[in-house]
């Protein structure tokens, strides 16, 4: 089985935020959650970099470790899912995660955020594949209909890579190799414990 | 007047144009040679990140908590919240048990020596029952709903069920976030009624040395209305239950509770006071009950019998003795007891 990752490669990301404006459509996310974004580092100095972010679906996920009803599971292909069934809306998902993934519908006082979404890598959730059910709730399930998530596929400069962890590395590798330079695998060192090294 | 202006302006954008061309020369001809070798790396970075710092830029979603990209640090917290507080939260419920069960087993429970007289006098008015039962009642709501969240997952869910334990949680965490407001309330009263028995004094120094006369027979030191122990037991409520107040507070209201650095650290105080204030209201709750004969009526009916308030709170006795307001009291007390 392939372990699913997401690669943004800085150097070649050119802000367009058109992988945000994807993610929102497929899924038909809600105003005001944002499962993927676009950060700009440096903004207006020279070398300034920009990074599309999402849920890096980390290996030993902290979101996950630190749910009280264990809503969290792993997938084969290493995506992290959650059940929006079994979600309280605690919010220490958010407290835990280093990439600012999990969204709440509503910021709410006295604990009324709603249940957590979150990007899926468009797999989906717990329910049956390809279902209203888990379109109404996770999005899409791509991953499903053989396809990869789709900021990554529609990618205009192909800074966005999504894919089996190794082919994705190995690609990130090669173009740091040919053009002689790398700002990194942003979030891989955090996620996986190991970066791109080069 | 207007044209002399205008010429002064005139010769002073010329002399800053001048200025800023010689300036920018040498400047320009070094960013011509590599663009991308100033280029921010992750490892350049991190290696500049402080504890608790998130590598963040610039979001063009209208959103500025969305900013922050990689903030490392929260998975200590995650690692803190899952190993610390479950840890103190288990050793506390644990050993609160296991030192009570010990106890019992070596001291068993403590008698009022010279029996019950059958004179009763009266320890707490109905206000004072209404604000300890008020402040009682809803801290075991919440440390029951609140021990869920940190043990529930290991002990509750596993024959409960993914659905059902779900559904226990919400109500739970609803409980927890509305209850919490009856005990601020009864904390508060609470405080006010007891704060002038609950000053520290000779006294106290004198019963502590004695071990309150909990571990032997026959051993009672001298107290007012509160022993030290009863005062330790106040002074745990009043300052852990504020510490447990605030930060409750600000997790229920997170726009006031500042940032996602301030939210976690809110948590941990929230969880490990938890477990501290736990471990004492166990051994509170034990020797109220089962533990001495004769205690709880004090927070029951509010009359406890005189002979177990002359063992307990000798110098409490004297007070109400020597209080014209109970007369009666006095008279029928010189008489012995059956």
């Amino acid at each position: 089985m392939a372990r699913m990752k997401f690669l943004c490669d800085a150097d070649r990301c050119i802000e367009c935020n058109a992988c945000v404006t994807a993610c929102k459509n497929e899924h038909e996310v809600p105003w005001g959650i944002n499962r993927r974004r676009v950060v700009t580092i440096n903004d207006g100095l020279p070398g300034e970099r920009s990074v599309s972010m999402a849920c890096m679906h980390c290996t030993d996920a902290p979101c996950a470790s630190v749910c009280p009803v264990d809503c969290f599971y792993t997938t084969d292909d290493g995506v992290v899912l959650h059940s929006k069934d079994t979600c309280i809306g605690c919010g220490y998902c958010f407290y835990a995660c280093p990439f600012g993934a999990p969204q709440y519908p509503k910021v709410g006082n006295f604990g009324t955020r709603g249940k957590m979404d979150k990007c899926t890598y468009c797999a989906g959730g717990p329910e049956e594949d390809m279902t209203e059910a888990e379109y109404m709730k996770y999005g899409s399930n791509r991953l499903a209909e053989g396809k990869l998530p789709l900021c990554a596929e529609m990618c205009s400069t192909k800074a966005l890579l999504a894919g089996d962890g190794d082919i994705i590395a190995e690609i990130y590798k090669e173009r740091v190799v040919t053009r002689g330079y790398g700002s990194g695998a942003w979030g891989w060192r955090t996620a996986y414990g190991d970066t791109v090294s080069v | 007047m207007m044209m002399k202006t205008l010429v002064i302006r005139i010769m002073a954008t010329c002399a800053l144009v001048a200025m800023m061309a010689f300036a920018g020369a040498p400047m320009a001809t070094a960013q011509q040679i590599n663009p991308t070798a100033e280029s921010v790396t992750e490892d350049s970075l991190f290696q500049q990140l402080q504890d608790g710092e998130a590598v963040s830029g610039r979001v063009s979603i209208p959103d500025d908590n969305a900013s922050g990209l990689i903030k490392p640090g929260n998975k200590s917290w995650a690692a803190t919240s899952n190993g610390t507080v479950r840890i103190l939260t288990i050793l506390a419920i644990v050993g609160a048990v296991g030192v009570l069960l010990a106890f019992y087993l070596i001291r068993g429970r403590i008698r009022v020596e010279g029996g019950m007289s059958g004179i009763r006098i009266l320890r707490f008015s109905a206000f004072e029952r209404f604000s300890h039962w008020l402040m009682s009642g809803s801290f075991i709501v919440l440390a029951l709903t609140g021990l869920n969240l940190v043990l529930g997952r290991i002990i509750i869910l596993p024959w409960l069920g993914e659905g059902a334990f779900s559904t226990l949680t919400t109500w739970g965490k609803v409980s927890h976030n509305y209850v919490g407001w009856a005990f601020m309330l009864g904390l508060i009263m609470s405080f006010l009624v007891w704060v002038a028995h609950n000053i520290p004094d000779k006294v106290d120094v004198q019963w502590l040395s004695q071990g309150g006369g909990l571990l032997k027979n026959g051993v009672h030191p001298p107290a007012k209305k509160f022993n030290a122990g009863q005062k330790i037991i106040f002074w745990s409520v009043t300052l852990g239950g504020a510490a447990l107040s605030f930060t409750g507070v600000m997790m229920l209201f997170p726009g006031l509770g500042g940032g996602e650095a301030d939210w976690q650290l809110y948590q941990l105080i929230h969880g490990i006071v938890a477990a501290g204030l736990s471990f004492v209201i166990i051994a509170h709750i034990y020797i109220g009950s089962v533990g001495m004969e004769g205690a709880f009526d004090a927070m029951g009916t509010g009359e406890v019998d005189l002979n177990w308030a002359k063992e307990h709170h000798s110098l409490w006795v004297d007070e109400v003795q020597r209080d014209p307001k109970n007369k009666d009291l006095l008279a029928k007390s010189t008489q012995p007891a059956e």
